[in-house]
């Protein structure tokens, strides 16, 4: 299959990897303990696994975003780290 | 509430995943491929990393659609939501009046988008329209091809016009769910006309508000077709809104590379601005249950 028309790269490859693994392992995280553990967290709002991996996806892009606003597009893996402890801190807080 | 554990569901929702990979995940992703790369067709791209969204975030051009944008989703909520209501609440309860009201309501809502701005743009015109030669008999300074002012007011008028027959219909659905006994109890209270709009029939409504809002939200937010139809984004740019720039961009210059990635901006705004939006209407809705 001729895929070339779609301009697929490693990284962007990569990426769609990463988010699709993610959504598979949250699959079977919610096979393993059904529900979502819903709780009512530092936002105010009542948020499941799947709002949290939402928030943190969301999140990240904006952080991006800014990054390259503010840093321009160079080091962008600062970007990636602060996206990866906000993660960590949406998954623990919110 | 105790849900029920059944896992084979998701089974079942296999087919509608992998239309949607089909129809919208994977040509979503030629999009992210295109932000990172440069092309001058041919099919050959040259990798140019986060260049094009660093331009994208720093173009004047694009700060200043984003800024019309906002202007004009904020101008037609403003007068769409409360003129709305305010229909709604003098249409007729019952009786024949009612056909005629929600038919006639409905019209606008069943024109096609580039017939509305055909409709508007010669309706307009000083020559041969209604509006236009009426406002120059009058002697009103009217031309929305030259007039930046004249431009917007047409723009915004015939927004208002096509769409706002949807925030009364979803409005007077909030409004004949109120049972009877709402009203004579604040009869009896001797409750004032506002005190009843904004106790009873403003709650009541308060669930298709949000759906209006967020729907007209949307719509105007990512409005295309009747501004290109009406002004094609002038005079100058003074019409040019997000998505009249992106196929400026992408389609009248074949800038693919900048334009997606100016396009996934404008997705994330999108997403985020919806997600809030959602949040706080189902946070507060969990409120009222509670």
């Amino acid at each position: 299959m001729d895929l070339a028309w779609m301009g697929w790269t490693t990284f962007t490859g990569t990426f769609l990897a990463v988010i699709a693994s993610l959504l598979i392992a949250m699959t079977v995280w919610e096979i393993a303990r059904p529900g979502g553990a819903p709780r009512k967290g530092l936002l105010g709002f009542t948020s499941t696994r799947g709002d949290r991996l939402f928030v943190t996806l969301l999140g990240s892009a904006f952080i991006h975003l800014a990054w390259m606003y503010f840093a321009g597009g160079v080091d962008l893996w600062w970007a990636l780290g602060l996206s990866g402890l906000y993660g960590l801190a949406v998954f623990r807080w919110v | 509430m105790q849900r029920t554990k059944n896992q084979k569901a998701w089974f079942l929702v296999l087919p509608v995943f992998l239309l949607v990979a089909f129809s919208a995940i994977i040509p979503l992703m030629t999009v992210v491929n295109y932000s990172v790369q440069d092309s001058f067709g041919n099919n050959e791209f040259f990798w140019v990393g986060s260049e094009w969204f660093v331009e994208v975030l720093n173009s004047d051009r694009l700060h200043d659609a984003f800024g019309r944008q906002l202007m004009f989703s904020g101008i037609i909520l403003a007068i769409e939501i409360p003129l709305g209501i305010w229909i709604a609440l003098k249409m007729p309860k019952k009786g024949w009046a009612v056909s005629v009201c929600l038919v006639l309501m409905a019209l606008p809502l069943l024109i096609p988008w580039n017939v509305v701005g055909t409709i508007w743009q010669i309706f307009a015109r000083e020559d041969i329209g209604l509006l236009g030669h009426t406002l120059a008999a009058l002697g009103v300074d009217y031309n929305y091809t030259q007039d930046t002012l004249s431009a917007w007011i047409t723009v915004i008028v015939m927004d208002v016009w096509h769409w706002t027959s949807l925030v009364v219909l979803l409005c007077y659905a909030g409004l004949s769910s109120i049972p009877d006994a709402y009203y004579q109890a604040a009869k009896i209270d001797g409750a004032s006309k506002w005190a009843v709009f904004r106790h009873i029939q403003l709650p009541k409504m308060k669930r298709v508000l949000t759906i209006a809002v967020l729907l007209r939200f949307m719509d105007s937010f990512m409005i295309y077709t009747e501004p290109f139809v009406v002004t094609g984004g002038g005079p100058g740019n003074a019409t040019t809104f997000l998505s009249i720039d992106l196929v400026k961009m992408a389609i009248g210059q074949f800038d693919v590379g900048p334009a997606a990635a100016f396009s996934i901006v404008y997705f994330l705004v999108v997403l985020l601005v919806s997600w809030v939006f959602y949040t706080v209407v189902t946070a507060s809705d969990a409120e009222d249950q509670s």
